[in-house]
């Protein structure tokens, strides 16, 4: 009896324990989770931890020190280049390891691996687009630059030499919780890192929507549809600019005219798509324009907000130069920021540089394909993606002239016809060294040096801004660029010949610039880089409403002081609102209005245009305004059974201030009656009514209330996050702060002899959720404060702002 | 006497384990302890329970004091979706004295099979 009591105790025990350190029954091992010895409580940091220490490394080569401040941002005096990116390197995995490889598996698709078959598709989508070739092409242009890789090995040896030190009671918070361990880092994983941004800058494309809508519109309806610029549109270069001619005309495909243009094909393919508005805001004014007489660069980057943030502060100081601002976890040097002698930021240049093709293959073997009259071998790349839980999942992806063949009838994404092959030509597989570009612009002194720079930039495409004590003011749009006839690659093209291939590169020197103009500034905002005399066609997804009224801000603004730049960044006015919000009152039939109505009427009536976080109206007329665009598009857009490509918000705003007269969609073709703009706002106005009623009831009309700005876990868990955070701004305004999207790193600096600059994130230092630095920046960032930067002297090593200190020193064994 | 020293030697016993093997040794220390020293039944699951109970809750306490509850905030609002560090603290208690009250039962019902040979 006895022994069996024991055994079964033993067994109760031994099954508990089985139970607690597994997921087999609970959602969590518990017991290894909570185990203060072992688990999550382990990540807990003191309050008033230490970060002082002092390390030995085999790889440095000299002594370095570290001082962090009490915000937590490193400032790294290093002899040399490697030892500081080294440091660099080891202090990026000491705070943000865990983001640092999963935003790498998410680049390399995965992401299966940690989280099971969900993310199957997810994975496979990155595999087919190439991701990992573009990342092994991009590595072997920086095994080709010594210096670069010697920055690159140095950076990987300081990640990896972190790795080394933790323990399964010392992993990240997240490891943990999700039940895996950190790798070894690698020049690959950051070269993936590097085409995550890009993909996510310089991957948005539309193709199959175009398509499908050039295959139910004529040539006249999709060209209202779907214009190329705004009627707001005030370009990055000033219109009127004079361009030089293309070195050799393009030619344009015989047959685009009745095939291209008019492709009765239809695919409806709604694949992973980066936000549209990935966007920013930069701008530099001359000193002509400041108080201090002294040039003043701005950079408000607009992507994903998450935690760990996608930045991390850094100030880098060598014999050579002294850079500070913002690094990417996970990339050596800082990529936003200024040094001694010039600052430098970017916005994303918007251009469509990914297309597809339709292959034709021989068979079902795929083994040859059909190009320029003749069969060509097929070379085969074979994805094997590990799952958790689950046996290897193997991905066989054709490789054609053209690039990776993602869509085929093994992976269709979505798409709901045919048996096509689809191949993608993306600007990103080609080998580039984008790293450099960053690289030379910490040391770079002069314009020069800045151009020279940022030569290297291919992809992901953006508008440089730079500015120099020395009083220069710079933006080149900078990319490496297909030179593209009139609407090339906006449509699914033939893969069969090269006539729809891209033809040649736009020369560098003929990409958009600006230098020292007399306006006294430099400004872009994702618009359409140039007016439509550019020799080249640009493509048709360009915002045109924040980079408009920061021009017409900056044409009045004199004696500039940091303030008013900061004001500007985190300005919530609305110029789409301005706009378009009176072409809605007018038609809103105000004797018809009951009480309730009026109510919401006059609010929209009274409306300053500006989007602050306690107003209605923004919410009201947001709410109208996408009412009206279902109205005016639904009936039809629906009727086709297609995925179409959806007109833009300025478009239709354009189209409603032409009184165009032939423009037919204002008719519901589901009714005898006929209808007009006034019958849909007046339908628009009074649908929304009961969500009116609903939010207000819920006390969420306000209009922080109705936006919900969230910064989000990367993991997406909400109790990692900061949610619900009460500011304003939105899509069209400059502080375009929406959902879960926004200014990711606002910054302003003054280039007087001695630096002024200032800048804020919205998250913290450490990646660690249980550190007191986790979100410490959230709240300046929500009220639109900014943090002074504190570009810190050796000499400064007593100042009460030096926290902590990390002596690196070489060790000899 | 005997309950007090059983407890403590096992919350002792599994501190040190726990400095240097996984969790569940705490199972591994609250066993031999009460394999050792005699103890009834429902005695020695109680020191089991609350050796390893206290271990973890004060330990927990502690590190969640010094942390001024910043992670306990987040893991119980994830774990138990409820924003509560105290109980996050009583459920790190249970967890641990659950596994090791068994293990101690057990371990007595070893002893008293052995000495009865």
């Amino acid at each position: 009896m006895r022994f069996f009591l024991m055994t079964l105790f033993a067994a109760v025990t031994v099954a508990l324990i089985v139970i607690l350190n597994s997921t087999m029954v609970l959602p969590a091992p518990l017991g290894k989770l909570m185990s203060p010895q072992h688990g999550v409580w382990q990540n807990a940091e003191p309050y008033d931890l230490d970060y002082n220490a002092t390390l030995s490394f085999p790889q440095l080569k000299e002594k370095a020190i570290v001082y962090l401040d009490d915000r937590l941002v490193p400032h790294i005096f290093a002899q040399n280049d490697e030892d500081a990116l080294f440091i660099q390197g080891y202090l990026h995995a000491r705070f943000r390891l865990w983001q640092m490889e999963f935003q790498a598996r998410a680049a390399g698709g995965r992401l299966s691996e940690i989280v099971g078959p969900d993310l199957i598709n997810f994975d496979r989508n990155q595999r087919r687009l190439g991701m990992v070739f573009a990342a092994e092409n991009s590595v072997k242009e920086v095994e080709k630059d010594p210096e670069l890789l010697a920055a690159y090995n140095a950076y990987t040896a300081g990640v990896n030499s972190y790795i080394e030190t933790l323990t399964d009671r010392t992993l990240p918070l997240e490891y943990k919780l999700m039940g895996y361990q950190p790798e070894k880092w690698s020049n690959l994983k950051s070269a993936l890192f590097l085409k995550f941004m890009a993909l996510d800058l310089a991957g948005f494309e539309e193709d199959f929507e175009m398509t499908n809508a050039r295959s139910v519109f004529s040539k006249e309806v999709f060209q209202k549809l779907y214009p190329i610029a705004s009627d707001s549109l005030d370009p990055i270069v000033p219109k009127g600019t004079q361009f030089a001619p293309e070195p050799e005309p393009l030619v344009i495909p015989e047959s685009a005219e009745e095939t291209y243009y008019d492709n009765r094909t239809t695919n409806n393919i709604t694949g992973i798509k980066p936000d549209k508005s990935n966007g920013s805001n930069n701008w530099a004014v001359g000193g002509s324009k400041t108080q201090s007489g002294y040039p003043i660069l701005c950079n408000d980057p607009h992507l994903g907000l998450n935690m760990p943030s996608l930045w991390y502060e850094i100030q880098i100081s060598t014999p050579d130069y002294n850079s500070y601002g913002v690094s990417f976890p996970g990339a050596p040097c800082v990529i936003i920021g200024f040094n001694d002698s010039i600052a430098f930021g970017f916005t994303n240049a918007m251009r469509d540089v990914r297309d597809y093709y339709e292959v034709k293959f021989k068979d079902e073997s795929r083994q040859e394909y059909w190009f320029d009259s003749a069969w060509h071998k097929t070379e085969f790349r074979i994805e094997k993606i590990v799952v958790k839980g689950q046996p290897d999942f193997l991905d066989t992806v054709a490789y054609t002239n053209i690039g990776p063949v993602m869509y085929d009838k093994s992976y269709t994404g979505n798409r709901n016809t045919g048996n096509k092959d689809y191949a993608v030509r993306w600007k990103a597989h080609d080998p580039s060294n984008e790293g450099k570009t960053f690289y030379l612009l910490n040391r770079a002194k002069n314009y020069d040096d800045y151009l020279k720079a940022i030569k290297n930039l291919q992809v992901p495409g953006q508008n440089c801004i730079f500015s120099s004590k020395t009083g220069d003011i710079a933006i080149w749009d900078q990319g490496n660029f297909p030179a593209k006839w009139y609407r090339q690659g906006d449509f699914i093209m033939e893969g069969d010949n090269s006539d729809y291939f891209w033809q040649y590169n736009i020369p560098q020197e003929q990409n958009p610039h600006q230098v020292n103009p007399d306006r006294g500034f430099v400004s872009s905002a994702n618009q359409l880089p140039t007016d439509t005399t550019y020799p080249y066609y640009l493509g048709g997804n360009y915002p045109p409403y924040r980079g408009f009224e920061i021009n017409r801000r900056l044409y009045t603004m004199d004696n500039i002081t940091p303030e008013d730049m900061m004001k500007l960044q985190t300005d919530n006015y609305n110029l789409f609102g301005e706009i378009a919000a009176p072409e809605i009152i007018s038609r809103i039939p105000e004797d018809q209005l009951n009480d309730t109505d009026r109510k919401y009427f006059e609010a929209l009536k009274n409306w300053d245009y500006v989007n602050a976080p306690d107003a209605i109206a923004p919410t009201i007329f947001k709410l109208v305004w996408d009412e009206l665009y279902k109205i005016i598009f639904d009936d039809e857009f629906k009727a086709t059974g297609l995925t179409l490509a959806k007109p833009h918000n300025s478009t239709l705003v354009d189209i409603i201030k032409r009184n165009d007269t032939t423009f037919t969609f204002y008719d519901n073709i589901n009714t005898p009656e006929v209808e007009t703009l006034e019958d849909n706002v007046a339908a628009a106005f009074k649908k929304c009514i009961p969500t009116f009623i609903q939010l207000e009831k819920e006390g969420r009309l306000e209009w922080t209330k109705y936006k919900d700005t969230r910064v989000q876990h990367l993991a997406r868990i909400d109790a990692l996050s900061s949610l619900h955070l009460y500011n304003g701004g939105g899509e069209f305004s400059i502080n375009a702060t929406k959902e879960q999207h926004g200014p990711s790193w606002r910054m302003v600096v003054q280039l007087t002899p001695e630096t002024d600059a200032y800048g804020v994130y919205p998250g913290g230092q450490s990646g660690n959720p249980g550190s007191r630095y986790y979100d410490t920046f959230i709240d300046h960032w929500t009220k639109g404060e900014y943090y002074k930067l504190w570009v810190m002297n050796k000499a400064d090593a007593g100042n009460d702002k030096v926290k902590h200190t990390m002596q690196f020193n070489p060790s000899t064994n | 006497m005997k309950f007090i020293s059983s407890l403590l030697l096992i919350a002792i016993l599994s501190y040190v384990l726990g400095l240097f093997l996984p969790w569940w040794t705490i199972a591994i220390a609250a066993f031999v302890v009460c394999w050792l020293i005699p103890q009834k039944g429902f005695a020695s699951f109680l020191s089991g329970f609350l050796a390893v109970f206290l271990l973890w809750g004060i330990m927990s306490y502690m590190i969640s004091a010094a942390n001024h509850d910043i992670l306990a905030h987040r893991i119980s609002e994830l774990l138990l979706k409820k924003d509560n560090p105290t109980m996050l603290i009583l459920v790190t208690g249970l967890i641990g004295g659950v596994v090791a009250g068994f293990a101690a039962l057990s371990g007595s019902f070893a002893h008293k099979k052995l000495r009865r040979r």
